[in-house]
């Protein structure tokens, strides 16, 4: 048991460090790269493709994907190296994570040749960035139950309809859409995915405001957009395999995100600046216990991370435990800086920019519910990792226009 | 990164465990626990023939000369046949003799903990509630103890104790054989008869000294951290055995036309005590990594390790008997057997809430 690379893990990782040092700045002691990359303005954007394709140039782009599509058919325990050693540069965010992380595999799985040489290597060079048209207001956790209708009309089919919390949308110029192309028959068995060109004539982009102020997704509305049937993926009301493809590997891509830069022990120096009636906070018992289980969860996620990546670099699966990461990780950063700015008292409710607790109470919801809800982890791990049984459903085998949805 | 235990690790791991299903199945814990007995003879003496009362004894000792990493996974397995047995207690006592005691103490105490003839107890608490260098109820002096100890576990099945007692010198660790002349012991009744704890009486009892005098507690830290890592692979192995059977019960129990285990309620609860054992288990064997190395950060391992597992143990059991219905508040079935061992190793080395206290300072340290 150790913490070393293996030789050949140590020869690329030194490889990765001397391109990173001859093309970007270290990051400074208390600096750390933002877990989720966001570009708000046009300048931001180009800034991102620039890094983007400055990698690709040199070989450092989409690590994973094979050769031919723009890669280095890299193993996922390299990917992980190169993310780690990115993360202490100040580079640019990776607003690509979605399309090189999601779509591309699934164009590679699923799409044809024309599609692949048309789109993956601009896909990996950043020079298109693709979003993911999957959520709607009446379809999250229930994606099948999607309404986004697409009705063939010649060598075209015309969509119409809307999406929500898509990501990037503002700033993509390709997208995967899945659309519902049969009411007639159940939910799962009607569906149909295409490549959407976001400069259709049709397509309203309109950012959303978070709860922490940002704006990084968007609900898209279809008013009659044509898309050539040339752009399908797959089989008509075959739609639904290629969409598990993308989420399958939305779920691959590793926890090793963690916390990213506020921990218990952002706590525990906060908590001992504190003072309280009594003292320092770091002294106070009732402190003491919460920042203690803080750090139990914390650090167990953490040595979780780290079996997952010794399997990854054996080259095996990583194992279900795996899958506990975004389940226990979402509602420990909310309590975490619900905490932090508890701890500071009435002044707590005025914005910290050295601590940033306000900051990230705000953000926090969004990783409960993005990605997977803390409730359907809880299904996946029950169902898939502790072999217990699916709840009997009402939809199943029903035609979706005959299911009820309440406010139809 | 190579964060996990090696081939052979993982083989003796199995062997452990095919060979307490054979031999140790929860009868065995429940004839201990309804039966005059304090511990089962017969699984203590096949502990130390396969080895692994000497796992980590040198074999100059008469140990098999493993190291902590095949040490832990041993424990693991011994925690999950819920084996009635002080391997942990015993083992505290023989790791603090290994790293304290001189070459003499070392090469006259440590054979008869490694084939099995020595078993050892921790006695801590001379008053209820807290340990304290103030509060140890014995005094040593001119190489005798006495005094009082009580909720000593395995005080009945140990037949030596490493003894926490006051001095001139402050605090300092003895070691007492508990067969001696001025030695007695009473039962109390205990929340796990399979690790009965006693009340120890010293009346001028011979002891001899383990470590340096003046560094006596800093001494007990170090084995109670020691301790707790190897006592957290016995929780997480006995956490895991509950989560297991649970899982059963709740696949075979039907109610409302299907099994309850479909029922989202149930589910839930199923995930976040998955997910409780494996955040466990992951700081476990950082736990087991830096007890291995000797490495600085052990002091807060093993407290990150012993509060996870303490509470994944405690969970595991407390679900176990709520998913059983009413057949989980019976004598009869087995759930009751997880939820006293789960208190009793929640406890034995220092509760949960002092053992976070204990964290925080090593994290506040370390940050």
């Amino acid at each position: 048991m150790d913490f070393n690379d293996t030789p050949e893990e140590a020869a690329f990782r030194e490889a990765a460090r001397a391109f990173l040092a001859q093309h970007a700045e270290p990051c400074g002691p208390d600096e750390s790269a933002p877990a989720f990359g966001v570009a708000t303005t046009p300048e931001e954007v180009e800034r991102c493709q620039t890094w983007q394709a400055t990698k690709y140039d040199n070989g450092w782009a989409c690590l994973t994907w094979p050769k031919p599509y723009g890669g280095q058919d890299a193993t996922p325990i390299q990917q992980v190296i190169w993310n780690q050693e990115e993360a202490r540069f100040r580079t640019a965010p990776n607003i690509f994570t979605i399309g090189i992380g999601m779509l591309g595999p699934t164009i590679m799985a699923h799409g044809t040749d024309a599609q692949k040489a048309q789109h993956l290597q601009r896909m990996a060079r950043g020079d298109d960035i693709w979003c993911q048209l999957f959520s709607e207001p009446a379809a999250g956790s229930d994606l099948a139950g999607l309404r986004t209708r697409a009705v063939r009309d010649g060598d075209e089919w015309v969509v119409n309809g809307q999406k929500i919390w898509t990501s990037g949308a503002h700033y993509s110029r390709w997208g995967l859409l899945i659309t519902r192309t049969d009411a007639h028959r159940p939910k799962h068995k009607g569906l149909t995915y295409f490549i959407v060109d976001m400069r259709s004539p049709g397509i309203d982009v309109r950012q959303i405001r978070q709860v922490s102020g940002a704006s990084n997704f968007n609900e898209v509305f279809f008013t009659d957009v044509r898309i050539p049937d040339e752009n399908r993926i797959g089989e008509v009301n075959e739609g639904w395999r290629g969409a598990l493809t993308t989420l399958m590997n939305e779920r691959a891509t590793i926890g090793a995100r963690g916390l990213g830069g506020f921990t218990p022990e952002t706590l525990v120096r906060l908590a001992s600046e504190v003072e309280t009636s009594r003292g320092r906070a770091i002294d106070d018992a009732g402190v003491r216990q919460r920042l203690a289980d803080f750090h139990v969860r914390a650090s167990g996620l953490k040595y979780t991370s780290y079996r997952t990546l010794t399997a990854l670099s054996k080259g095996s699966v990583p194992g279900p435990e795996n899958s506990i990461g975004k389940m226990i990780g979402g509602p420990l950063r909310q309590q975490m800086a619900a905490f932090g700015m508890e701890l500071q008292g009435i002044s707590g409710s005025v914005a910290d920019p050295h601590y940033e607790t306000q900051q990230t109470y705000l953000a926090a919801p969004g990783g409960r519910i993005a990605g997977g809800t803390d409730e359907i982890m809880r299904n996946i791990v029950a169902e898939r990792v502790l072999g217990l049984p699916a709840e009997p459903r009402l939809d199943k085998g029903v035609a979706f226009d005959e299911i009820p949805s309440g406010n139809r | 990164m190579n964060f996990d235990f090696s081939d052979d690790q993982k083989l003796l791991q199995t062997a452990t465990r095919d060979y307490l299903e054979d031999r140790c199945g929860l009868e065995v814990n429940r004839s201990v626990l309804e039966g005059p007995d304090t511990m089962s003879a017969a699984i203590w003496s096949g502990a130390a023939e396969m080895g692994w009362l000497g796992a980590v004894i040198p074999e100059e000792y008469g140990g098999a000369g493993f190291g902590h990493l095949e040490l832990v996974l041993i424990a693991e397995e011994v925690g999950r046949a819920l084996a009635p047995i002080p391997f942990t207690s015993s083992g505290a006592v023989a790791e603090a003799v290994q790293i304290a005691g001189s070459n003499e103490q070392r090469s006259r105490l440590l054979p008869g903990f490694a084939d099995g003839s020595r078993i050892g107890a921790l006695a801590l608490a001379g008053q209820p509630w807290v340990v304290g260098p103030e509060r140890l109820g014995v005094v040593y002096e001119n190489g005798l103890l006495s005094g009082h100890k009580i909720a000593v576990g395995d005080g009945l099945s140990a037949n030596i104790a490493l003894v926490a007692a006051s001095s001139d010198a402050g605090p300092v660790l003895v070691l007492a054989e508990l067969d001696s002349p001025g030695v007695s012991r009473t039962p109390e009744e205990s929340v796990d008869p399979t690790r009965q704890c006693a009340v120890v009486d010293f009346a001028s009892a011979p002891a001899e000294l383990l470590g340096e005098p003046a560094s006596g507690w800093n001494l007990l830290q170090r084995i109670l951290d020691r301790a707790a890592v190897v006592t957290a692979f016995e929780q997480v192995g006995g956490a895991e055995r509950a989560l297991h059977i649970t899982r059963e019960q709740i696949l075979a129990r039907y109610a409302f036309g299907r099994p309850i285990a479909s029922f989202q309620a149930i589910k839930h609860r199923m995930s976040d005590l998955y997910a409780a054992i494996e955040i466990a288990r992951s700081n476990c064997f950082y736990g087991a990594w830096t007890l291995a190395n000797d490495a600085s950060d052990l002091p807060l391992a093993a407290a990150t390790a012993r509060v996870g597992a303490s509470e994944a143990f405690n969970l595991a059991a407390q679900e176990m008997i709520q998913m059983h219905g009413g057949v989980g508040f019976t004598w009869e079935y087995d759930c009751h057997l997880f939820y006293r061992r789960a208190q009793h190793l929640g406890l034995a080395l220092g509760p949960v809430a002092e053992w976070k206290d204990k964290l925080v300072d090593r994290l506040a340290a370390a940050a």
